[in-house]
């Protein structure tokens, strides 16, 4: 009884501000602007200049993803490696930027790669060729990375540190040298860390239009991008909510196809 | 010797400057079944660790076959471990989890096959190809990692506590079936175990340790009727213990009263130690005893009854299937070749110290 009593502010909390949004975007979706319903902010994905704003983002965000699971899981390991102190201080070290704002961090990075940055002053001191990166894909993918990097990290870690030294030992004891045991146990025991991490980078990449405003400089238009500008240049509400509907069924129809494919159904968020 | 299997030489140890092993040596012939029994945290693991190659030790030898593989890591040993919580990959079924070190060899897939079954009827578990780890009681486990042991018919096998998680009846069923398996394999077992009963049960050879020393090796009738120190004595079953003087051969006075014995060579009125298993205290009349007491104690164990006898300042613990009720006067003997004698410690360091070389 009292139980449930405590759990009235959080459903009063989720009420109204994860499910009454939802149903709201929902209602504008699935509305035109005389309030009549419609299809055709759903259908309109399929204009060019939706769809390849779509793909703009699948492409820069699986690429990030790529590149996070490769530097994360080596990072990863490493940490696991490492004395119980001192691993404690680098996992502290690693999540200290993410304690500062990430709009802050991004704009760091903006001032950094600008065409007369930071970055570029040092390079022209140098008498090196300057660094035209800013307002291309690559300067997106490396706000992507930077920005979510430990989400791809921790997770991969916690599965890590949770697989048992005799489990490894094992391996080692039957014949198994230090590459056939990272391929054979390591590897496979840490998929539901990776599987986690993916969803956690992936997502995030695919829906942001801060970074891309920010190092992409307007010329890199991603889906979310245009979303934002529905809402809040063309105030057109209802073409706004259609997109964002597409964009979850999306996420949501490549989350049951990453935990169908994960044979364990071990689709642990963290 | 030609038939020894593995030779640990000067074998020491520390971890954080807290000496573990302290310049251990040890033996084990081919097709021996050996136990390390010792208390807890005495260095049995390490020991093993050291032999599997998971643990280098700061001095000494590793020999094997007589090759010194010291430095030689684990996956090139020809010697499986069967580890203390089973360490199934937990991602693979018991078929895969057998052939995973035949596998890593390249063997055809009709002799992994063969391997597997004969394997799984070894251990009694035909038919649990597919089952995986998690699905499996602890007693199944600890079967396939002894199955995926064995397939690779090492020379030699090392088990560390593996039956230490498991209830007693079921504890006591694995027992035979680990002797009835080092039989019919005659496969050399190293076996740790910090319970006295099944080092007594299982071994050929018993080697009991105490803080990283070795305190007395030999045959389980050895260890239980002739421990060398008081240590042994006190481990390995219940005992009375007494500190007594050796008046010369074959007496010694115990608690005042001068007692038979077949023990020779302590010298005259030295001080020694006196071990008298609890079935061996007789409880006789007053008249008819060496010494006298009262009976403090009684409680019925099943098989005997266990008393308690005050007499000469000492409790002496006494097992028999006679019931004497407490508060009854008695008189105690003892045969003189049930009378252990030992030679007392000069000090702290020598009762840790190995007596056996
Ligand atoms: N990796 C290690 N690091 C530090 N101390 C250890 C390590 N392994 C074992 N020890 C210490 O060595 C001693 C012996 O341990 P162990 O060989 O596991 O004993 P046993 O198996 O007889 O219980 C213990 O005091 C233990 O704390
Ligand atoms: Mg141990």
């Amino acid at each position: 009884m009292s139980k449930k009593l405590l759990s009235v502010p959080y459903l009063f909390w989720s009420a109204l501000f994860i499910i009454v949004p939802l149903l709201m975007v929902f209602y504008y979706g699935l509305t035109d602007k005389s309030g009549a319903f419609t299809l055709a902010n759903i259908a309109a994905i399929a204009s060019p200049e939706h769809s390849k704003a779509l793909w703009a983002a699948v492409r820069l965000s699986l690429i990030s993803t790529v590149i996070c699971l490769l530097l994360a899981y080596p990072l990863a390991m490493i940490l696991c490696n490492m004395k119980v102190n001192h691993s404690s201080f680098t996992v502290v070290i690693f999540i200290l930027p993410m304690w500062m704002n990430f709009l802050l961090r991004t704009l760091a990075w903006q001032s950094l790669l600008e065409k007369t940055g930071v970055i570029n002053s040092i390079l022209g001191a140098l008498h090196l060729p300057p660094l035209q990166i800013i307002n291309t894909s690559n300067a997106v993918i490396l706000g992507m990375v930077y920005n979510f990097l430990p989400f791809m990290v921790l997770p991969i870690y916690n599965v890590l540190v949770k697989i048992d030294a005799n489990i490894t030992n094992a391996a080692r004891d039957l014949g198994a040298n230090e590459v056939q045991t990272f391929f054979k146990v390591i590897l496979p025991l840490s998929v539901p860390g990776m599987i986690s991490g993916i969803t956690m980078v992936f997502v995030p990449a695919l829906t942001t239009f801060v970074i891309s405003n920010i190092l992409g400089g307007g010329k890199i238009l991603l889906i979310g991008n245009v979303i934002e500008q529905e809402f809040t240049q063309a105030y057109n509400w209802n073409l706004g909510s259609g997109l964002s509907i597409v964009l979850m069924l999306f996420i949501i129809f490549n989350m049951v196809i990453t935990a169908v494919t994960d044979k364990d159904g071990e689709v642990s968020i963290l | 010797m030609k038939d020894v299997l593995v030779d640990l030489n000067n074998i020491s140890k520390s971890f954080d400057g807290h000496l573990v092993l302290d310049e251990l040596n040890l033996y084990v012939r081919e097709n021996e079944f050996l136990t390390l029994l010792g208390p807890s945290g005495c260095g049995k693991t390490t020991t093993l660790r050291i032999l599997g190659g998971f643990e280098k030790p700061d001095k000494g030898q590793v020999i094997f076959s007589g090759k010194d593989i010291t430095n030689l890591p684990p996956n090139k040993r020809q010697l499986n471990t069967v580890f203390q919580k089973y360490a199934l990959f937990p991602h693979m079924n018991v078929a895969e989890n057998i052939a995973f070190g035949l596998k890593i060899k390249n063997k055809p897939k009709s002799y992994i096959d063969d391997k597997i079954k004969y394997a799984l009827k070894l251990v009694n578990l035909d038919g649990y190809e597919k089952r995986m780890p998690d699905s499996l009681s602890g007693g199944q486990q600890q079967r396939i990692a002894i199955a995926r042991a064995i397939v690779n018919e090492p020379k030699l096998l090392l088990l560390d506590e593996p039956l230490g998680a498991l209830d007693l009846k079921l504890r006591q069923d694995m027992q035979y079936e680990l002797i009835r398996l080092k039989n019919e394999l005659g496969i050399t077992f190293i076996y740790v175990t910090h319970d006295q009963e099944e080092a007594l049960t299982m071994s050929d050879t018993i080697v009991v340790m105490n803080q990283g020393y070795i305190q007395q090796i030999g045959s389980p009738e050895r260890i239980y009727n002739e421990p060398e120190n008081a240590f042994v004595a006190d481990f390995i079953g219940d005992s009375n213990i007494i500190s007594s003087t050796m008046i010369e051969d074959r007496l010694v006075e115990i608690l005042g009263a001068r007692f038979a014995c077949v023990d020779e060579g302590f010298g005259t009125n030295q001080p020694v130690d006196v071990v008298i298993r609890p079935e061996d205290v007789e409880l006789v009349s007053p008249a008819e005893g060496t010494i006298q007491g009262r009976v403090t104690h009684l409680i019925f164990k099943g098989v005997h009854y266990e008393m308690e006898v005050m007499a000469n300042g000492f409790e002496w613990l006494v097992h028999s299937t006679r019931m004497v009720t407490p508060g009854t006067e008695v008189g105690i003997k003892v045969d003189p070749f049930n009378i252990q004698i030992m030679k007392k410690p000069e000090s702290e360091d020598e009762e840790a110290v190995g007596v056996n070389e």
